[in-house]
């Protein structure tokens, strides 16, 4: 299988983890659920470093994003599918 | 240099592959030190161990006279009272006592609190001296207390190492300066190596209270009974409210995450404690909580301790509980060492493989890349805790990390 660019730790989670350096907007990106090892194809729309997230649909701000099937935190601006999903637009509901 | 000697360097760095004698988890086997308690260590160290920080001259100077000795020099031991005394005594006595440790000299400023130390090591059995510093000066210190290190240490030197079942090995975790690769390969690796040491009677311990928040609620899952999880949720909120409420000047955005969290794509203390939480495997679940430094006693089995998440501190306090090897999962590339305690690193962040692999003892990047499952990761760390129980020394103990962090829970009298 070709190596894949963006990792997925759930079914119904609404953001992948990118796992290859330098990551171009552009890419035609492979995604793997790691639970349950099915792919899917999404475009990155802007270059996205190593380790940080993507958004797998479009989110509205102040909805749940979800990661290992579970609530990570709130959407505090749209994020468009295919975008950086980070500290600029999720934070966390603890504090 | 010939061939065969390079390769064989080569392969004494990072771990990759599983190789393990046997994948019967419970007959596999270390050489390691039978102490007068029965408990096995994987280290021999003589320690010089000071009492209080006015003592640390003293013993360093005691370290650098008796080569292969080793001084714990911290910061406190002076006006602590209460629980913050209680914990501290049992930190030193903790670490004195630990089985990767053959013998002791204490040295502090008076004789009182330093006999209290030598009183608690001198339970297990193994050799143990107190020196106070009143009354005698530094110098004649220095000298008494060197004499004693130099009896021990050709003692120490002597004894030999004998064949254990791994499942004699007690063996912590933490992980830290955890990114997104941590929760998708390191910290799952350290949880397959428990599902499959657990079973066969190895003690296990996890814990950093303030990064389970978030996941509380699985955490409290995965207690064996539903009134430890009651009680370990209490404990929980107990943090939050006694400590987060009464000390926080803003939110804890700044700290939790930390900003190498944030820098590794981490974004909320949520998203961090899910990744946490998988350092503990899919079927373990924690039979006892401990408090800081406390030594477990309800037999094998994974236990939780309350502790600070702060790398230095949360691996002494587990050291001090009696665990002799630490596994240490990282994504952005944290460093540390402790004194006594071998700690293995794992990484699969590729990153950090290629920018700073001397600090890593165990790469799993290839559970990012698909070329490597989660079960041969798991093999190759317990191939690591192997070869590191047998000797290997980890990249932090070749690099000299020996981060001695006691925890103090407030100010001193």
């Amino acid at each position: 299988m070709p190596i894949p660019q963006c990792l997925v730790h759930a079914p119904h989670d609404s953001c992948g983890v990118i796992v290859v350096e330098g990551l171009k907007g552009g890419t035609d990106m492979l995604c793997l659920i790691t639970e349950n090892d099915t792919t899917f194809n999404l475009k990155a729309l802007e270059d996205i470093p190593i380790g940080h997230k993507v958004a797998l649909k479009d989110i509205a701000s102040g909805e749940t994003i979800i990661k290992y099937g579970e609530d990570i935190g709130r959407a505090i601006a749209p994020i468009k599918k295919g975008t950086h999903l980070h500290v600029h637009n999720v934070k966390t509901k603890r504090w | 240099m010939q061939q065969h000697s390079q390769r064989a360097i080569a392969a004494s760095t990072a771990q990759t592959a599983g190789h393990l004698a046997t994948q019967n988890y419970g007959e596999l086997t270390f050489y390691g030190w039978r102490r007068e308690n029965g408990r096995v260590g994987v280290r021999n160290h003589v320690i010089i161990l000071p009492l209080d920080d006015l003592s640390n001259a003293a013993s360093e100077a005691v370290a650098h006279q008796i080569k292969g000795t080793m001084a714990l020099s911290h910061a406190y031991g002076r006006l602590q009272f209460g629980k913050d005394l209680d914990l501290f005594f049992r930190t030193l006595i903790g670490i004195g006592s630990n089985p990767n440790v053959a013998a002791v000299v204490v040295i502090g400023i008076e004789e009182g609190w330093t006999k209290i130390v030598v009183d608690g090591i001198a339970k297990t059995g193994k050799p143990v001296t107190g020196f106070g510093i009143e009354g005698h000066g530094d110098i004649a210190t220095i000298a008494r207390a060197a004499h004693a290190a130099k009896h021990y240490l050709q003692w120490a030197s002597e004894l030999q190492r004998e064949e254990c079942r791994l499942s004699e090995l007690w063996i912590s975790t933490k992980c830290g300066e955890s990114d997104t690769t941590t929760g998708l390969s390191s910290c799952p690796t350290v949880g397959n190596m428990y599902d499959k040491l657990l079973p066969q009677g190895i003690y296990g311990v996890f814990g950093e209270t303030s990064e389970i928040t978030g996941a509380e609620h699985l955490c409290k899952a995965r207690a064996a009974t539903p009134e430890l999880g009651e009680r370990w949720f209490k404990m929980w909120q107990a943090y939050q409210d006694e400590v987060i409420e009464a000390h926080k000047t803003d939110d804890l955005s700044d700290s939790q995450p930390t900003k190498g969290n944030i820098a590794g794509g981490l974004t909320t203390i949520e998203e961090k404690a899910m990744g946490n939480l998988e350092k503990i495997g899919r079927n373990s679940r924690y039979i006892d909580i401990l408090e800081p430094a406390e030594a477990p006693s309800k037999g094998p089995g994974l236990y939780f301790m309350d502790s600070s998440s702060a790398a230095a501190e949360c691996v002494t306090l587990m050291a001090a509980g009696g665990y002799v090897v630490h596994t240490f999962p990282t994504g952005q590339g944290n460093i540390i060492g402790n004194p006594i305690v071998p700690v293995i690193k794992i990484t699969g962040n590729p990153k950090t493989m290629r920018t700073m692999s001397e600090h890593v003892d165990v790469d799993v990047s290839g559970i990012l890349r698909r070329d490597q499952t989660l079960a041969v990761a798991g093999d190759a760390l317990i191939g690591m805790i192997q070869r590191t129980a047998n000797g290997r020394l980890t990249a932090a103990e070749s690099l000299g990390h020996r981060e001695f962090v006691l925890t103090k829970l407030y100010r001193s009298a």
